[in-house]
């Protein structure tokens, strides 16, 4: 029998747990990351991942936490796959657990569980406040352990540029980009599985890392795959704001009894501390009297922008409100919100035990992504797989928090067997596909480079980037107009029209960062149109989504999944029904209990 | 007019690993909150000396941008740190930044550490489960040994405990503390200890934990202040129990 051969983009949760799946399956796999995948972007998860244990015999089941789920996302998620999701939860914790994760225990030596947003039970498992990083590192070993044992073949420091598409419209492989040599190779791979995570990137400053830019998925789109619910984009409450980065303060933080507020008074010129607990406004607590500081992520965020630019009590006047976890003992907080505190005394010299934490939303991940089908992580073209942030599947209009992590570990454990069952399946393999097919992509890759590496313009890369950042974060994150929509939309038409202008101040072949990063942008500014021409179009407010003009959720009309597709060069919107198969919608509202 | 604060800066360049070494030195406009990465950015964006000679931008790794990664380890006025959570207002200028010297450099600041997940696969840093179908729980632990294994959990690979150590040079293929303290971490938990011995085999011989001469340099440079010399002790007594005993229990 044939032997077949799979390939992994990116080494995050999602691509490792693939990865492990197919070595398992004692199939071949080449795993391709720009970053040795032990740094990929999942390290910075911190609070924790959800699996309805039941271990603080509250009455939690799967059940309930598929209904948070699918309630949480505004009800555009698919059900059956969410469903699916919930219920190998537990035993995807079992497996970690397996794995050596160090979870935080309870005296009895179990696994200790918290709260998290959008849910009143304890469902969160968690390893002090670095969360995902132990996860990557568990998962990082076992793939470690099957390279050591030559069933893994890695490619760090590698960047995918494009698909290999034959003839019929079957994916063959990838083409890739060695980050040292700059050399542009093919590599044939009967399925090739998509784990290349979020986008930060596109809106300049987020909480996500440098290498989530999207590219990966734009090139994919430009090729032909799907691309699913891009306007649906998640501005997480609480983060340090900074010029490089837009720093994470987790969830955890609330879920451990931290609290969101500012002083009643907006000209207050007292430290925090000594402002009396009558002057202060705990506004998600009065305004969510049921769910309080753990409100989602969505509605927590519009809160906080309410109170800074309506109510205009952001502190000191400016676009902040306090997070504050000094009521909490400091034993406490060393056990189990370290790793997050930490980062706050790190970056700006104040002790967060001491002092409240100052914090403004950030952009933090997208729920849409590639299109895959609702059975087993395929995309629209066969032979190409996507599995992890990089695709739309399980967080509809919003994510709830520490669902990332457990969507990833059953996203990736899903494509990769799935992977394996279409390689065997294929009459013909990826190595009797003629050589054209793959030298023709070598070439079209290498005549992109050759003219980025050779033109003389007059625009630099970094500045075209810092303006879309810009004009993203403020016209399609928290609060979307439609004609600053339609002016983003031209700005960004115009960025592409500059692009074709840029100057790279590298043109040498070793090690080129500028050319990768030129590479990057320019399918950075195509995904930012479908991210912008799809909230364009959905005039209603659902989850993250949220329009003043069209302030209600509007099943009647916009119970539908975005799907882009890449017409005759340009974008084309299309629509398709939502999966209601086993939850009917019913309206979302977290000031009562659901 | 007052003149505008400026952030001097020298970075050590080299732009491949046939070439030599040399250096450049900007003038960037000081902001709040600067930190190193920033600093290379605005380099990025405007590669120009402070001559007014225009250069190429500088080559550097970078990911998460918050000390988690490992990602950014460079050495800064001497000292080998993350560039990350370097912030300008807190460091002499000029600002000197190197490329970690006890790796082969790429370019620039960037340093190939492929050596380190090499040692990593050398000593086994992995508990062997036997598949990830479904078999239950995990092993049961005492919060008190969690509280151990998680700090020695948390180290990110960066490098900087080779970086200060002494027996790591061009005539040792010392491993280097982090790898030591990851075999302690897995000989710490129930499952990983019933391969103790083979980890405790793999850190015997060349580069292995007898080549530790103790300057305690890497704990002092640890980003993520991991008891790496009690790491080092403890396998260094495993090591010599297993010397000693070994042959006693098979």
């Amino acid at each position: 029998m044939r032997q077949p051969k799979i390939i992994v983009v990116g080494g995050g949760l999602a691509g490792l747990m693939a990865t492990i799946r197919v070595a398992e399956a004692g199939v071949p796999v080449e795993l391709f990351s720009i970053v040795p995948v032990k740094r990929s972007h999942s390290v910075c998860a911190q609070g924790g991942i959800n699996a309805a244990k039941n271990q603080k015999g509250e009455g939690d089941t799967p059940q309930k936490h598929f209904d948070d789920t699918i309630y949480g996302g505004d009800f555009l998620a698919n059900q059956p796959l969410v469903k699916r999701m919930c219920e190998a939860a537990p035993g995807i914790i079992d497996l970690l657990d397996r794995m050596g994760v160090t979870f935080n225990r309870t005296p009895e030596g179990l696994l200790d569980y918290r709260r998290f947003g959008g849910t009143l039970y304890h469902r969160t498992a968690f390893a002090g406040a670095t969360t995902g990083q132990q996860l990557l590192y568990a998962l990082d070993e076992q793939v470690r352990r099957h390279e050591s044992e030559g069933r893994v073949a890695k490619r760090e420091g590698w960047t995918f540029l494009s698909a290999v598409i034959d003839d019929a419209g079957i994916g063959r492989g990838i083409c890739a980009m060695d980050l040292r040599s700059m050399e542009v190779k093919t590599f044939a791979a009967d399925a090739v599985i998509f784990c290349t995570g979020g986008i930060g990137a596109i809106f300049g400053r987020s909480t996500n890392s440098v290498v989530c830019t999207g590219s990966a998925q734009s090139a994919l789109f430009q090729q032909g795959v799907d691309y699913a619910n891009g306007e649906f984009i998640q501005v997480h409450p609480t983060a340090i704001p900074g010029e490089d980065k837009l720093r994470l303060m987790s969830e955890s933080a609330r879920g451990e009894g931290g609290r969101v507020w500012v002083p009643r008074n907006p000209s207050e010129k007292r430290a925090p501390k000594s402002i009396p607990e009558g002057e202060r406004f705990y506004f998600l607590e009065e305004w969510y009297p049921k769910y309080g500081n753990l409100v989602p992520r969505d509605i927590a965020t519009r809160a906080i922008h309410r109170i800074v630019y309506q109510e205009k009590l952001g502190i000191g006047g400016q676009a902040a409100v306090y997070l504050d976890v000094t009521h909490i003992p400091r034993d406490v907080l060393d056990r189990k919100l370290e790793g997050i505190l930490e980062i706050y005394e790190k970056f700006l010299g104040v002790d967060p035990r001491e002092e409240p934490m100052k914090v403004f939303p950030a952009m933090h991940y997208t729920m849409g992504g590639l299109w895959v089908n609702g059975e087993d992580q395929a995309t629209n073209v066969p032979g190409i797989y996507a599995a992890g942030e990089c695709e739309y599947q399980y967080h509809g209009a919003n994510r709830l928090g520490a669902n990332s992590l457990v969507s990833c570990i059953f996203g990736g454990g899903l494509a990769g067997p799935a992977a394996v069952k279409y390689a065997r399946s294929l009459e013909k393999g990826a190595d009797a596909i003629e050589a054209n097919v793959f030298s023709r992509e070598q070439k079209r890759q290498d005549e992109m480079n050759d003219a980025l590496i050779s033109q003389q313009g007059s625009e630099n890369p970094i500045t075209i980037w810092k303006e879309l950042g810009e004009i993203m974060t403020e016209h399609v994150t928290v609060t979307r107009i439609n004609k600053n929509l339609e002016s983003a939309d031209a700005k960004i038409k115009e960025l592409q029209a500059r692009f074709k202008k840029i100057n790279l101040s590298d043109r040498t072949r070793w090690s080129n960062q500028t050319l990768t990063f030129a590479r990057e942008l320019g399918n950075m500014l195509i995904l930012a149109r479908v991210i912008t021409v799809g909230a364009l179009c959905r005039n209603e407010s659902r989850g993250a989504h949220y329009k003043p003009d069209f302030p209600e959720r509007d099943d009647g009309n916009w119970l539908k999944t975005t799907r882009a597709k890449w017409v005759n060069n340009d974008i084309q919107l299309t629509y398709e029904p939502v999966d209601i198969s086993q939850i009917p919608p019913r309206p979302r509202r977290y000031d009562a209990a659901k | 007019m007052t003149e505008r604060k400026q952030v001097i800066v020298k970075v050590k360049r080299r732009a491949s690993p046939k070439e030599d070494s040399r250096w450049e030195e900007f003038a960037l406009p000081w902001r709040p909150s600067m930190n190193v990465i920033i600093c290379l950015r605005d380099i990025a964006e405007n590669p120009v000396t402070r001559e007014g000679k225009q250069t190429s931008p500088v080559a550097y790794d970078s990911n998460c941008l918050e000390e988690v990664c490992g990602s950014c380890a460079m050495v800064i006025n001497g000292k080998a740190r993350m560039a990350c959570s370097a912030l300008v207002d807190q460091l002499e200028q000029p600002i000197r930044i190197e490329p970690l010297t006890k790796f082969p450099v790429v370019r620039d600041l960037t340093v190939d550490r492929q050596f380190m997940f090499e040692s990593l696969k050398r000593v086994k840093a992995w508990i062997p489960i036997d598949g990830t179908y479904n078999l239950g729980e995990g092993p049961r632990i005492a919060p008190e040994v969690q509280e151990k294994a998680y700090p020695l959990s948390r180290c990110i690979t960066c490098g900087n405990c080779l970086e200060v150590c002494p027996q790591v040079n061009e005539n040792n293929n010392f491993m280097g503390a982090a790898i030591f303290s990851q075999v302690r971490l897995f000989n710490m938990h129930p499952t990983g200890a019933m391969h103790a011995k083979e980890r405790i085999q793999a850190v015997m011989g060349h580069g292995g934990i007898e080549d530790c001469a103790n300057a305690q340099n890497c704990v002092k440079a640890c980003p993520k202040e991991i008891p790496l010399t009690e790491s080092l002790a403890e396998i260094n007594r495993q090591a010599w129990k297993q010397a000693l005993f070994g042959w006693l229990v098979g």
